[in-house]
């Protein structure tokens, strides 16, 4: 499992207020115990904190790149920022462009400004693409699917590896009123996406959000990366920070045959490194 | 029609040790041997990534055996109450690689000799060879645990490869391994999950997980070898998946083993053929199977099945 660290986010108060007042501190720690903690990557969401998104983007990256070698998710669904983030980014350490859905109705290219984006930053970067498109996040297994599979054979016409996408069929909240349906389809899209490529392609998931407003937040996270890790999802947008997760996702692991059982299975896991796509 | 490259790649590689110090180290050995290496199975990928050549350890022991079949007993009757001389044949004569002294006969139950006879016997091969030594308990751990560790000051610096060490015995002779620079073997009974959890306790010692060499108790030809086979298989593929706990080199214990087959010592039975060529064929086709499921180094006893094991290797590995 590729652990990409979602801590980093202008959505949460204290990233916002380390934002406002230009605090540097605040996001190294944070950098520097998500990678501890055994975070891949470096997930980096401006959110809501600033109006000057692309600057404070960049103000980001080089704030975290001057203490941290971790590579970083560029997480904004502006191609723009995006961008921002890329020109101050050490792409060579690999780099996440996170993330552009298949079209959108403001702008049909979306996906093709994302994969050249990446195709310039080299060949470690990888792009998370999501699966919906102008009509917005498709309420069943079968649409998520198709999705995928055009984002796929888009990825392949413009010659760029399918190895370098990864796919996310988009949790949402438990807790939004129908959704509940949703947590069992993004698990059978899941087992379709799989086949769409051989080797398959990567799968990814923002875990937190299934629990977004929820009570028994950690509890509700936890109980479904097991369950989709026993679906094939090889990598998570998590908190890395929270323990008990951690410890869930080790057995997982260790269930799935992925990690070689020992006694001390718990103490040694190890999460792969981000060489390890593929 | 060309044959279509099938070519897996992997993220994990075989640690890569050095056995042995050298002269210029201020140790009494004249010669390294490197093993380990390898980056795909064997077979697999490209010949860069079959990593270093399998190396053979020959069985001395520190004792004269009182219960080897004649076959084997043979090559080494001028040598057999000199481990000095014994391991010089090997050599010389054998082309071994590496000594491994066998303590049988500190053993309770056969010779139960002292640790002065193990130290006796570890300083006539160190002076004997220039190539570097495994050193192996007898198995009793009560009394490994009252030797080894003199053995192991005794070849002090010399980078030897010592054990072995256990899941319930492992403290004494991890800490005087760490302590007079040695390299360790720790031993599992068939059992990979164990193996994974004896490495991960001596290095909780903190023994660098790069000095260790793991030995999953070998199988001979139809005693089990195809046991350690899939063990073998499963562990390089766990090295090659990234799993540090497991991408150590691996050793095989194949002289005693193979030795121990009827098939390999019994004389004069109807239809098997001649017992002189059949015990050293047991031993150099056990040998051949296990490194092909990713041995690093064999122990081994018969000069004939030697001499075979490394043309193999020499022919596999260039």
């Amino acid at each position: 499992m590729i652990l990409i660290g979602e801590r980093i986010n202008g959505m949460f108060s204290d990233v916002k207020q380390a934002i406002e007042q230009k605090s540097k501190q605040v996001i190294q720690e944070l950098a520097k115990r998500q990678t501890q903690a055994g975070a891949r990557y470096l997930d980096v969401n401006v959110g809501t904190a600033a109006a000057d998104q692309e600057g404070t983007m960049q103000w980001l990256v080089e704030t975290i790149q001057e203490t941290c070698s971790t590579p970083l998710s560029l997480d904004s669904q502006k191609p723009a920022v995006v961008a921002a983030g890329l020109k101050a980014v050490d792409s060579g350490r690999g780099v996440i462009l996170n993330s552009s859905p298949l079209n959108k109705k403001s702008d049909d290219q979306v996906l093709d400004k994302y994969l050249e984006m990446a195709e310039q930053a080299g060949p470690k970067a990888m792009v998370i693409t999501l699966t919906m498109d102008k009509n917005g996040v498709p309420q069943d297994v079968d649409t998520r699917v198709a999705i995928a599979a055009e984002i796929v054979q888009k990825a392949m016409e413009k010659g760029f590896d399918p190895q370098r996408l990864i796919i996310d069929p988009i949790l949402l909240p438990v807790k939004v009123p129908n959704a509940q349906v949703q947590v069992g389809n993004v698990l059978a899209a899941m087992d379709q996406i799989r086949y769409l490529s051989d080797p398959a392609p990567h799968i990814t998931l923002g875990l937190s959000n299934i629990s977004q407003g929820a009570t028994e937040r950690s509890l509700v996270n936890r109980v479904f990366l097991a369950m989709a890790v026993s679906h094939g999802l090889d990598s998570a947008i998590v908190d890395v920070l929270d323990e008990k997760l951690m410890n869930v996702l080790a057995t997982a692991e260790m269930l799935m045959n992925k990690q070689l059982y020992s006694d001390s299975f718990l103490k040694v896991y190890t999460a792969p490194n981000k060489d390890d796509w593929r | 029609m060309p044959v279509p490259g099938i070519t897996d790649s992997f993220v994990g590689v075989v640690n890569r040790l050095t056995l042995g110090a050298t002269k210029e180290s201020g140790a009494a050995h004249s010669s390294t041997v490197t093993v380990g290496g390898a980056r795909n199975v064997v077979y697999g990928g490209s010949t860069d990534d079959a990593g270093e050549k399998p190396v053979i350890a020959m069985d001395v022991l520190d004792s004269r055996p009182d219960d080897w079949p004649d076959a084997l007993h043979e090559p080494y009757k001028d040598v057999l109450d000199s481990p000095g001389d014994w391991a010089r044949k090997c050599i010389e004569e054998f082309g071994a690689d590496l000594i491994c002294v066998k303590f049988d006969g500190i053993h309770p139950d056969k010779a139960d000799k002292d640790a002065g006879h193990a130290v006796k016997a570890t300083g006539e091969v160190l002076k004997a060879v220039g190539v570097p030594l495994v050193l192996w308990g007898c198995g009793n751990d009560e009394k490994d645990n009252q030797v080894m560790p003199k053995v192991s000051e005794a070849a002090k610096g010399q980078k030897c490869l010592i054990g072995t060490v256990k899941e319930n015995n492992y403290k004494a002779l991890t800490a005087i391994a760490l302590a007079d620079g040695h390299n360790l073997i720790t031993e599992a009974p068939l059992d990979i999950n164990i193996s994974k959890q004896v490495n991960i306790l001596v290095s909780d010692m903190g023994f660098p997980l790069e000095r260790i060499v793991t030995f999953q108790a070998t199988g001979a030809l139809g005693y089990g070898m195809e046991y350690s086979y899939s063990i073998l298989e499963r562990q390089r593929l766990a090295a090659l998946g990234g799993d540090k706990m497991m991408a150590m080199p691996v050793i095989c214990d194949v002289g005693y083993e193979a030795w121990r087959a009827k098939e390999a010592k019994l004389a004069d039975v109807p239809g098997w053929g001649d017992v002189k060529d059949r015990g050293p064929m047991w031993e150099a086709v056990t040998a051949i199977c296990l490194l092909q499921a990713g041995a690093d180094i064999i122990r081994m006893r018969h000069p004939r099945a030697v001499a075979i094991v490394k043309n193999f290797i020499s022919q596999i590995w260039r």
